[in-house]
């Protein structure tokens, strides 16, 4: 069974060790401002590759580009 | 032709001497009036009245044009004005991206006011000359050229029948002519538009600024609107300002420790980070070609379609390595570390007059590169440059031009047009050498690219009434609203991106609202509620750049690092506390966030009222085409089968299994058309005005902008 975490309020397939990176490119965001925060925590961009997402988290990728 | 016998063709019309003046707090206190039918010139004060409600910029531009017109005045009328202000902060050298100026008329494509924003030299200088604003009336009857002696306190207005039309060479002309020597030539601005601008409507003005290291005349555009259409119809081939001595308190401002403090600040962010954020200084804006691709943004062939496997080969890095010139500061005003003005030198033409000739090439820009490139299914950086560089010498905007391309393309593609009417042009996508025809026509006055350059408003008629296309096909694929083209992003999968563009009051440019990424991707305006309230502070604090001279770029394509921190990350605070300090700093003035959305509803409203005044303004006027919605076609559907099967399945409940791409689009388009009429009766509401789109009393009232001009225009309309 597919499990689900919330990405940006929406639900996003969720297995088992996936990293913030592996998520950032199964979205191919590649906007270079996003903020990443899991839970309300912020990752910093360094982590990226190793901070695993945990089944339940609730996981936001913000891109910053607003009003223009 | 040499110099002197350009200046042996002239005729002195008339001249006018005036005190140079003093600025204080970011003002002259007087504004220019220039009537070229009368060959009148006069100085007007700048009241308090207008500093309280306008503040200055698009603001002055706006109630200058109204006092200047009447409800019936069209674009071509004696009387319509060109307005060129730069607003109070205008001018600083110490906070990047302050030297922009607002130019105002009404438009040939929208018949109601067009707002354009741009940098280059002539705004901070026309200022330093002594002047607020440049308000520009009537018509002359042979081409003139008008100076400004911003040291000598003399303007004059003389026949210039001899010099060039073309933005690149007249420019080079009046730089050479009015500078006394080569270090003299970066205090000479020049105002221009081009041959295609004759003949076109989406006409362009050039505003120059001479480039001391590349030894260069390069060029800004205020693109939009078709304001060199009417510039070229007044008959002015170019407006000059000289000012020597620009230094960095000629605003005089209350403090200037406050704006160094702020700009400093800035200057090392924008050394520390640009280079990890968006590369502004190394290719502009157009940085963001593949991530629109990525994110299934760009325009492709006519906005059918949202990305392209060959983004990448007009992309940054392209760009970067075999085109742009690195490591020059490329500021369009002095003290703009963002420098994000890049050129392509040396750059070989293939086609055209100028054909073989090396050139320098202001851009592209993204838009440019989107517009004239992926739109019209165009993906090589050569041809890019080609007709970017062409449209901006023959005065031509990249955006309308490459927006209509595009439409023509898809009418040729699908067989709404054909080379008989093309003159046989092969209007194919990725057809570089047709595209690059139809300039060179507007150039010439002649042919088919004549028709494109009305642009699509009047395409739509012209082929549904003359060749029997579908004119309800036309108003879903023409990227047009109030007349005026779409800039270039996607916005079929946000519904507020839909209003930013629907819900303007000029037409469909990105520059009031950017709402995408907030909407699509970060989901953070989920309810109509928040994206009415983001379609009511963005347009308000985007105005708000046009009011004080502003450039918006260092404001958020460039983020300090401790902004996620902060709890309103996509306002950027930090750096609106820069622009209020800066903005204390020059005029004495202490604004809160508060004021600084007042002040731009106060012109905002004044705007809307102005095009309800008009005949337009009101709701009937923020219908949008379809193709900005949702797919029209079943190719555009069955590309993105998965994304628009799953949204029927889990918002609407709709079972979409044996069910036809017809039908499945049918039940999409209703529930689309349905979100976006409630989408504009939220932001209405929020906006303060009515459900036909019509500020309320109550509104104008609590703004102080009840004046009686504006009451007369809507109060039988409440």
């Amino acid at each position: 069974m597919i499990q689900i975490i919330k990405l940006n309020g929406r639900d996003f397939p969720w297995e088992a060790g996936m990293t913030v990176e592996d998520i950032m490119n199964k979205k191919n965001f590649i906007f270079p401002k996003i903020i990443v925060k899991i839970n309300n925590q912020h990752i910093e961009v360094e982590d990226y590759p190793t901070t695993i997402v945990n089944d339940g988290d609730n996981v936001q990728m913000i891109h910053l580009l607003a009003g223009g | 032709m040499d110099i002197n016998t350009l200046k042996e063709g002239r005729k002195l019309l008339t001249e006018y001497k005036y005190e140079l003046g003093k600025l204080d707090k970011g003002y002259t206190d007087r504004s220019l009036y220039i009537n070229i039918s009368e060959n009148k010139i006069d100085s007007k004060p700048v009241t308090q009245m207008m500093k309280d409600k306008f503040v200055g910029g698009k603001g002055f531009g706006l109630w200058y044009l109204w006092n200047g017109t009447t409800p019936t005045t069209k674009w071509n009328d004696p009387e319509n004005e060109i307005i060129i202000c730069g607003g109070p902060v205008c001018g600083i050298t110490q906070y990047p991206g302050s030297g922009k100026s607002l130019v105002c008329s009404i438009s040939p494509m929208t018949n109601i006011p067009i707002d354009s924003n741009v940098g280059g030299y002539f705004g901070p200088l026309l200022k330093f000359a002594g002047w607020d604003a440049l308000e520009l009336q009537g018509k002359a009857e042979k081409d003139i050229i008008i100076y400004i002696d911003g040291n000598k306190g003399v303007i004059t207005i003389e026949e210039a029948p001899l010099e060039a039309i073309d933005s690149h060479v007249l420019a080079e002309q009046l730089t050479e002519m009015y500078a006394d020597n080569e270090a003299d030539k970066r205090n000479v601005s020049v105002v221009t538009a081009g041959t295609g601008a004759e003949h076109a409507k989406m006409g362009l003005l050039n505003f120059s600024l001479y480039d001391t290291r590349r030894k260069v005349t390069r060029f800004k555009q205020a693109g939009r609107g078709g304001i060199g259409r009417v510039f070229r119809d007044k008959k002015v081939k170019a407006i000059v300002v000289k000012f020597s001595g620009v230094k960095g308190n000629l605003n005089n401002p209350v403090d200037q420790a406050i704006i160094n403090k702020a700009g400093i600040k800035m200057h090392k962010e924008m050394h520390n980070l640009d280079d990890k954020q968006n590369r502004m200084r190394k290719v502009g804006t157009g940085y963001s070609v593949e991530i629109m691709s990525a994110y299934d943004l760009l325009p492709v062939m006519n906005y059918q379609y949202g990305g392209h496997e060959d983004a990448k080969k007009i992309g940054p890095d392209i760009l970067i390595n075999n085109y742009l010139t690195q490591g020059l500061e490329d500021g369009c005003w002095y003290g703009c570390s963002m420098a994000c003005a890049k050129t392509a030198d040396n750059f070989e033409l293939q086609t055209g007059p100028y054909k073989g000739q090396r050139v320098t090439v202001d851009g592209p820009e993204y838009e440019t590169t989107a517009g004239v490139g992926s739109n019209c299914g165009i993906f090589d950086p050569r041809a890019i440059l080609e007709i970017n560089f062409y449209c901006d010498t023959y005065g031509i905007d990249t955006i309308s031009f490459g927006t209509s391309t595009a439409f023509v393309m898809e009418c040729y593609t699908r067989g709404i047009i054909n080379k008989e009417i093309t003159g046989g042009l092969d209007l194919k996508f990725g057809n570089f050498e047709a595209s690059v025809e139809l300039l060179h026509q507007m150039s010439r006055g002649e042919g088919f690219g004549v028709v494109v350059g009305q642009g699509i408003h009047q395409m739509k008629k012209i082929f549904s009434e003359e060749y029997g296309a579908d004119p309800d096909f036309l108003f879903d694929i023409g990227m047009e609203q109030k007349g005026l083209e779409y800039s270039e992003y996607g916005s079929k999968e946000s519904l507020a991106q839909q209003g930013g563009f629907g819900l303007t009051n000029k037409g469909p440019q990105h520059d009031e609202a950017w709402l995408i990424f907030m909407d699509m991707v970060n989901n953070q305006i989920p309810t109509f509620e928040d994206k009415a309230e983001a379609l009511y502070y963005f347009p308000m604090f985007r105005t708000w750049f046009g009011l004080y001279g502003l450039c918006k770029l260092p404001w958020n394509d460039i983020v300090p690092e401790g902004n996620k921190y902060t709890s309103e990350p996509a306002k950027i605070p930090e750096h609106v506390q820069n622009y209020l300090d800066v903005v204390y700093g020059v005029t004495g003035k202490r604004l809160n966030t508060t004021d600084m959305v007042r002040e731009s509803e106060r012109v905002y409203n004044f705007q809307r009222i102005f095009n309800i005044r008009l005949g337009k303004g009101l709701r009937a006027n923020d219908r949008v085409p379809y193709r900005s919605m949702g797919p029209v076609t079943k190719e555009e559907y069955e590309s993105r089968q998965e994304r628009y099967d799953g949204q029927l399945k889990e918002i609407l409940g709709y079972d979409t299994e044996g069910k036809s791409t017809e039908e499945k689009m049918a039940v999409l388009r209703k529930h689309r058309e349905n979100q976006y009429e409630k989408l504009i009766d939220a932001v209405y509401a929020r906006r303060g005005w009515n459900s036909n789109g019509v500020p309320t009393l109550e509104r104008l009232k609590d703004l102080g902008m009840d004046l009686p001009i504006l009451v007369d225009v809507v109060k039988d309309l409440q």
